[in-house]
Parts: C-alpha cells; sequence; structure tokens
C-alpha cells in the first residue's frame, strides 16, 4: 500500500524538528482498495501497529501549503495492478479508479491519546516531551491547586447565595494551567467559559476573579455580565461570551491580524465537544485553513455537554478527526496529564507560529463538575462514574505524583499553600461582597463610544421614575 | 434638480434612463470640488479605494470580492492592495462576519461584504450577540468598532425570495451596532467612509436597484457625511415624508404630482436608522402635522412602526392625521407580483392625499 510521500519546500527550513510529531496514516484510508470487496476497510493503516507507548516517530510527512491545486498526487507504488491515471479538477489532480469503494465511515482503531503520564503520575518510558524546569512545574502545580480551591469556594458562595452564578473547571485543572504555561503572554486566548485557569496562570488575581462574580466596581466588566464572564485585555484574555463557538471565527481574524502585523503570537481559542457541533465550529477552522491563520483550536472534550453525552452530539471518532477534513493538522492528548498538554500546545503553537497554520488539539478529559451551579449531572449520569474521574483519574494528584518525585513538592507545601489560597480566596470575597456596585450611569455607557440621543433621554427618564419609587431598585447600586 | 432624474423610471420591470443630472442639493454640502459622473457601485468603489488607501490596516473581504465583486463594488482592490488585504472568504456569513469582527478587535478596519442582504442571517447571532456586545460586555477593554459589513439590498425587478429583501429592521433593534442606508452614489460615498471610520459596528445596506441606475456627479476627494443626522432634501409645508434608499426617489415623484395638486411635501432621508434622526423629523412634523413612512420592507414590524410610535410620542397634540405608512405586503418578496408588492409612487401618492384631505 503506498504511503502518501510528499515534500514540501516551505517547511523545510522551519519546522524540521516537527516532522517526528506528524503522522500522516493515523486511522484514514487512502482512496484506492485493491481488488477488495465493498466497503471494506482492508486498506486502513492500522494503529494497533504502532508501539503505544512510544511517540510516533520517522514517519513524516511535510506538508505543503493547503493549496490544493498545488498537491499531486502521487501514488508512485510500483504494484499496481490498476490504472493510476490522473484527471484534472478545479480542486487539482486526482486519480481514478474503476472500482467503486466507499470510504469507511470510520477508521478501524480510534485516533490514540498522547500521554506521558500514567495514571499515577508516573513518567512512561521511552516518552517524548518537552522537559519542564522546576520552578515553571511548581507554578503549574501551585496554580491548578489554586483553580481547584478557587472552583470550591466560588461554588459554595453560590450555594450560599452570595454570587447568582458559577461554573467549575474541576477534573480539567491540567487543560486550563498546563495549556496556559505553554504560551507565551503574547499570545492571544479567546475562551469558551471553562478555562479560568488560564487567567490564573497569566496572573489575574483571585481579587479579580471574586470582583468580576459580585459584578462590583472593580469589575473590569462593571458589572455588566452573569459571573465567571472575565476578560482582561492586559492580559491578552477576551471577555467571555455566552453563546457557543462564537469566539472560533473571530480566532481566525484575530490570529489574521497577527500574521499581518508579523507578531511572533498566535491565537488559542477554547471550545468544548458540545461546541463543535455548531456552525461556528466548521466556519472558524475553515476560515482558519483557508486564510492559513496562526490559531490552535483547542477543543475541551471532557464527555458532556451539560447532560448531553458524547454518543449523542456527533457520530465521528472525537473531534480530532474533523482536522483532517478541514485540512488542519490535529493530535489527540490525554487532557489530564499535564506534561503531554505542555508539550502538544508548545509543539502547537511552534508550528502556528512559524508556519502560519492552525492547528487542533483534542485533549480527551472528563468534567468532574456539574456544568454549573444550575445543574445537578446525578440527574443524568452515574455518581460512581463523576467518583472515579474525580479521585482515580484526577489530573491535579497525578501530577503532583511526578512534580514530587522529582523532589520539587513536599506535603508541607502542600498544606501551605492550601491554606494560604484558602485564605486569600475568603478575603478577596469578603472585599468583592463589601465593594461599590458599578454606578447606574455604566449601564448607559459603551453601547456605543459615545451615548446617542436615545440613550441619553432613557436614561434622565429612569433617573425621574428612580426618584418617584426608590423602593423598586436595588440599594447598592448608586444612582 | 430632482432625484429622479439621476435615475431610470421604475416602471416595473422595464428600466429607462430619464436623464443624468444632479441631485438636489438643498441641504447637501458636499463642496464640488473635482466631481465626476459615476454611479452608485463606482461611488462605492471610490470610498472603498480612499478606505484602503488612508489606512494600511484596512481590509475588504467576502465572497467573490477579488475579482471585483457580483456588483463591481470591490473592482480593482485586490490588484491595488494585494491579496493580503482584498480577498474571497469561504461562502459562509457566521464566518465572515466572525473573522471580520476578530480582525476589527485587534484595531484593523474590517469592510466585510455580504452578498446579498438575503443571505445576511447566518451571520445575525455574530451581528446581535458578538458585534452589538463587544464593547459593551468587555466594559470597554475591547471593542469592534473597526467593523463594516456591507450588503447590498432591495428590490431589483425581478429578485424574488432572494434577491430583493430589506432586512434593515431586524438590525434597528440592536443597541449596539448603526444601521446606514444611502439614497445615491453621492451620499452613498461619503456615507460609507463615515461608517468605516465610525468606531461602532456599522451594517450599511446599499440599495442594488440604484447600483447602475443611480448616477450623479460624485466629488473625487475624500469626503465624509455625518451618521445619525437626517437631511430634508425637499422643503414643503403640508406634509412630512420619511424614506431612506431607493425608495425615496419614488417618494420624490409622488411628491411631485402631489404639488400639481397643491399639496407641499417635505421629504425627508433618514440615512442613518440606528441611532436614528428624531429630532429633525419633529422639527419637520411640528411644521407640517402629517407624516407618512415608505420602505419596501413589510409593513407589519418594519422600521416605520418604529419612526410612528415616537412620532406620535412626541407630536400627538400637532398631529392632524395619523401617521400613515406606505410599505411592502406582509408576504414574502414575491417575483411576478413584485409591481403588486411594492410600495408604488401611486400608493405614495394616494395615501398622501388621505392624510392631508383627512
Amino acid at each position: 500500500m503506498a504511503i502518501w510521500c510528499r515534500v514540501s519546500s516551505r517547511t523545510i527550513a522551519n519546522a524540521n524538528h516537527m516532522r517526528k510529531f506528524i503522522n500522516p496514516a493515523s486511522g484514514l484510508s487512502p482512496a484506492l482498495n485493491r481488488g477488495r470487496p465493498l466497503f471494506s476497510d482492508g486498506n486502513r493503516r492500522h494503529l494497533d501497529s504502532l508501539p503505544r507507548n512510544r511517540a510516533t516517530r520517522v514517519w513524516f510527512q511535510r506538508f505543503k501549503s493547503t493549496l490544493a491545486e498545488k498537491q499531486q498526487d502521487s501514488f508512485l507504488s510500483s504494484d499496481s495492478d490498476e490504472d493510476l491515471q490522473s484527471l484534472q479538477f478545479p480542486g487539482g489532480k486526482v486519480s481514478y479508479t474503476s472500482e467503486m469503494n466507499f470510504i469507511s465511515e470510520s477508521s478501524e482503531t480510534r485516533v490514540p491519546c498522547y500521554r506521558v503520564l500514567d495514571d499515577d503520575g508516573e513518567l512512561i518510558p521511552d516518552s517524548h516531551f518537552q522537559q519542564v524546569s522546576e520552578e515553571v512545574a511548581v507554578k503549574m502545580y501551585s496554580k491548578m491547586v489554586s483553580l481547584q480551591i478557587m472552583d470550591t469556594i466560588f461554588y459554595e458562595a453560590q450555594r450560599q447565595g452570595r454570587i447568582s452564578f458559577y461554573l467549575t473547571s474541576a477534573g480539567e485543572e491540567a487543560i486550563n494551567i498546563a495549556s496556559a504555561a505553554a504560551l507565551s503572554e503574547q499570545d492571544i486566548i479567546l475562551p469558551q467559559y471553562r478555562e479560568p485557569g488560564v487567567l490564573l496562570w497569566r496572573g489575574f488575581t483571585l481579587q479579580e476573579f471574586a470582583d468580576q462574580c459580585f459584578g462590583n466596581k472593580a469589575d473590569y466588566g462593571k458589572g455588566r455580565q452573569m459571573p465567571i464572564h472575565y476578560g482582561s485585555k492586559k492580559h491578552n484574555f477576551f471577555t467571555i461570551s455566552s453563546p457557543i463557538a462564537t469566539q472560533l471565527p473571530q480566532a481566525a481574524g484575530i490570529a489574521y491580524s497577527l500574521k499581518m502585523d508579523n507578531k511572533k503570537a498566535c491565537v488559542v481559542s477554547y471550545i468544548g465537544d458540545g461546541g463543535t457541533s455548531e456552525g461556528d465550529f466548521h466556519a472558524g477552522l475553515n476560515f482558519a485553513a483557508v486564510m492559513e491563520a496562526p490559531v490552535i483550536f483547542f477543543c475541551r472534550n471532557n464527555g458532556w455537554a451539560i447532560s448531553t453525552n458524547v454518543s449523542e452530539q456527533f457520530r465521528s471518532d472525537g473531534i480530532v478527526v474533523k482536522g483532517r477534513a478541514y485540512g488542519i493538522r490535529s493530535i489527540r492528548v490525554d487532557g489530564n496529564d499535564a506534561l503531554a498538554v505542555y508539550t502538544a500546545v508548545s509543539a502547537a503553537r511552534e508550528m502556528a507560529v512559524n508556519e502560519h497554520r492552525p492547528i487542533l488539539i483534542e485533549a480527551l478529559t472528563y468534567r468532574v463538575g456539574h456544568h454549573s451551579t444550575s445543574d445537578d449531572s446525578t440527574k443524568y449520569r452515574k455518581l460512581d462514574e463523576i467518583v472515579y474521574w474525580k479521585n482515580a483519574r484526577n489530573p491535579v494528584n497525578r501530577f503532583r505524583n511526578w512534580v514530587q518525585s522529582n523532589g520539587w513538592w513536599s506535603e508541607q507545601q502542600e498544606t501551605q499553600l492550601r491554606n494560604s489560597v484558602r485564605k486569600q480566596l475568603l478575603e478577596a470575597i469578603q472585599v468583592a461582597e463589601k465593594a461599590e456596585k458599578p454606578p447606574l450611569s455604566e449601564m448607559f455607557r459603551d453601547v456605543y463610544d459615545y451615548p446617542p440621543s436615545n440613550l441619553e433621554e432613557q436614561e434622565k427618564h429612569l433617573r425621574e421614575t428612580i426618584s418617584r419609587h426608590p423602593s423598586d431598585y436595588p440599594s447598592d447600586i448608586p444612582v | 434638480m430632482a432625484l429622479r432624474n439621476i435615475i431610470g423610471k421604475r416602471i416595473g420591470n422595464g428600466i429607462g434612463l430619464v436623464g443624468r443630472r444632479s441631485l438636489s442639493t438643498a441641504t447637501c454640502d458636499v463642496e464640488n470640488r473635482n466631481s465626476k459622473s459615476m454611479n452608485l457601485y463606482s461611488a462605492i468603489n471610490q470610498a472603498l479605494h480612499l478606505a484602503l488607501e488612508t489606512d494600511p490596516r484596512a481590509f475588504v473581504f467576502g465572497e467573490d470580492v477579488s475579482f471585483g465583486g457580483v456588483f463591481r463594488c470591490t473592482t480593482g482592490l485586490a490588484d491595488r492592495f494585494g491579496k493580503a488585504r482584498v480577498f474571497n472568504t469561504p461562502l459562509c456569513e457566521q464566518g465572515i462576519v466572525g473573522f471580520g469582527i476578530g480582525l476589527a478587535a485587534m484595531g484593523n478596519r474590517a469592510i466585510a461584504e455580504i452578498q446579498f442582504a438575503d443571505y445576511i442571517y447566518p451571520a445575525f447571532d455574530q451581528i446581535v450577540n458578538e458585534a452589538a456586545k463587544f464593547r459593551y460586555r468587555s466594559g470597554n477593554q475591547f471593542n469592534c468598532g473597526g467593523l463594516t459589513i456591507r450588503a447590498p439590498y432591495g428590490a431589483v425587478g425581478h429578485g424574488g425570495h432572494y434577491h430583493s429583501q430589506s432586512p434593515e429592521a431586524f438590525f434597528c433593534h440592536v443597541p449596539g451596532i448603526k444601521v446606514v442606508i444611502p439614497r445615491s452614489p453621492r451620499q452613498a460615498k461619503g456615507l460609507l467612509l463615515s461608517c468605516i471610520r465610525d468606531p461602532n459596528p456599522v451594517v450599511f445596506f446599499e440599495p442594488k436597484w440604484l447600483y447602475r441606475l443611480a448616477v450623479e456627479e460624485v466629488p473625487e476627494h475624500d469626503y465624509m457625511l455625518p451618521l445619525s443626522e437626517a437631511e430634508v432634501i425637499r422643503q414643503g409645508s403640508d406634509i412630512t415624508l420619511v424614506g431612506w434608499g431607493a425608495q425615496l426617489t419614488i417618494m420624490e415623484q409622488a411628491c411631485i404630482e402631489a404639488e400639481k395638486d397643491g399639496i407641499s411635501c417635505e421629504l425627508i432621508d433618514l440615512k442613518t436608522l440606528m441611532p436614528w434622526d428624531k429630532e429633525t423629523v419633529e422639527a419637520s412634523v411640528r411644521k407640517t402635522g402629517r407624516v407618512l413612512i415608505s420602505h419596501e420592507a413589510p409593513v407589519t414590524g418594519g422600521f416605520g412602526a418604529e419612526i410612528s410610535a415616537s412620532i406620535v410620542e412626541r407630536c400627538f397634540l400637532r398631529l392632524e392625521a395619523p401617521v400613515a405608512r406606505v410599505c411592502g405586503l406582509d408576504t414574502p418578496f414575491p417575483l411576478v407580483f413584485e409591481p403588486f408588492y411594492m410600495p408604488s409612487k401611486n400608493k405614495v401618492l394616494d395615501a398622501i392625499k388621505a392624510t392631508v384631505d383627512y
């Protein structure tokens, strides 16, 4: 069976060392099928032939510019017993066959998942990964712990009625922190909503988180949106919006701008498994590919979109296989393995920035928490499933084991850290709760750059109403 | 010189170019430096050339814009400014607008084209939930003010359901965006440049009927016309007519005929529908005591309803007659029945008389 071999002059200078990460044959069949019955998947490359504990090496495929017309069809196999003449069409040359075969709807085996730590946090032998220094590893671990504690305490605060809403990232701490750690400060983040750890990594303070959740005067969003809709220009973190996947085509536009400005930076846009069903997923990936935009599409496949399991979300092998449909290089990674996520994002970043191409990363994980404080997930999934993932597959514990095994972390530091973060959070919440709310005038600002006359009229009229019926209005909002 | 003289008379499907004389310039204060006679798509083309010339971070993109666009509005741009700044996009309106929002959020001027206003709806979520709220929800940390979405709208004689729509009313209900509609080539150039340079996301609907038919002297220099300022394009004392875009031509014909019956009509071009200039309209209604609004879009829930409600609120005691609306019917835009559907000159004239005789 012919292996697709292509040589790209474009990438030779650039990503030479990337080639060992690129496997052209992962699970997708070539167009030809020799003398086999219809619907056979006999020509599939068997991934079982790959040693599972190693990163794939040796096979490489250097990609040309994604322009289809330049693709040379190059089935060079000499053991052909079929017509291999090619046909020219607007999209380029294709070879033809007189045997009718449908490409199977799925591969025989699923795309394997890249991981370097086993479930106990031990490094898998012969793993390929990017080493992190003690400093970075300790920072990563500390932030993962902080995220855990922040989630627990804010969730409780909502349950106590002190904030109106919250959603946790429980189970996805490695995704949050490790992906952020692999980026530079100039990389621009377009989140979905379950990635506050990226902000945490970049230095957003617990107080700033609390201020947004309480919608007080210090909230950068000026109290206009629900809790967890963070945004921070100084941290290159675009403001979260509730509609799903809308950020994906925007990410392509932002990345295109970076490219035009010759910035050595990329965009990282996050999406969940559910969000990949939205039209904007298709729009975003297709635009990024065609525009050759440096954006990493990071899909957190945590198995659930509120109560909808992935089995009800798509029929493909997850999300990683969709990358090829757009001409986008993709990888599936163990989202609960901080080192694997870190390595994959580092590699993706380099390709995106140096080659001006989008990359798709599917991180498999599990949403340990409920969808949000408005959800009780025990209504649609088993409690022991949740407990299993919370304990046996916990990304924080796993990374901790690795950090500790390097002698970089101790029990004492653990206790100190947890107590400290908890204390800081409780203080931040107290401060945020007592702080003044934004003044009423903030309701009317920023709809446009300057308020138009209809808004000025409405503000005036509203103020008259307030003075007549002050008890209709919350007393903690300065009028 | 009347508006009607600059375009062909609209006779069912017939096109006749009556004459080419300059637009009624009662209040248009764009100085006539070097001017050139040109049609609407050429004027828009000039505006785009100027926009890209004066701002190296301006981009034009959309379906088929590279070769010049299906209406030739983007002719010459790709050759002059290069494929990195003027480019075709995949066929995906939500992607076009989403991509444009991203570009604009980085401080660029993103001039997106939607091929027909009839196809803007896939982008509705991006426009309403994202572009319109981008600045507000971020506490002004971010904005996509550099975004301008252009789309041809309106009847064309044979467009049917999906090449004739006037969807402006949907967008006038969304705080955070602006909606602008030019009536002529000279207006279009100045307004489009203002929209592109306005620090808010704007939807700019271009009356496709006028792309070739409307011809007038358009100054060749870089000029901008103010947004949210309506213009009285014909002075009168008996009744105020309010409209926008191509419909103004029809309304002006009705005004001219009404004059023969001794009715003096004041005609206002709203120009910007969101935020709209209530003051100018109100001042006119205080003068005349009567108002008639006309638009191609279906009457129910059309933007005429907003104007009517606002005027009644503000001028109730001054009004001598109910506010009249002469609009499209509440049907999908039909093909063979277009002449029946449209708010024609005679329908407008009948309504003028009925209002004056009330």
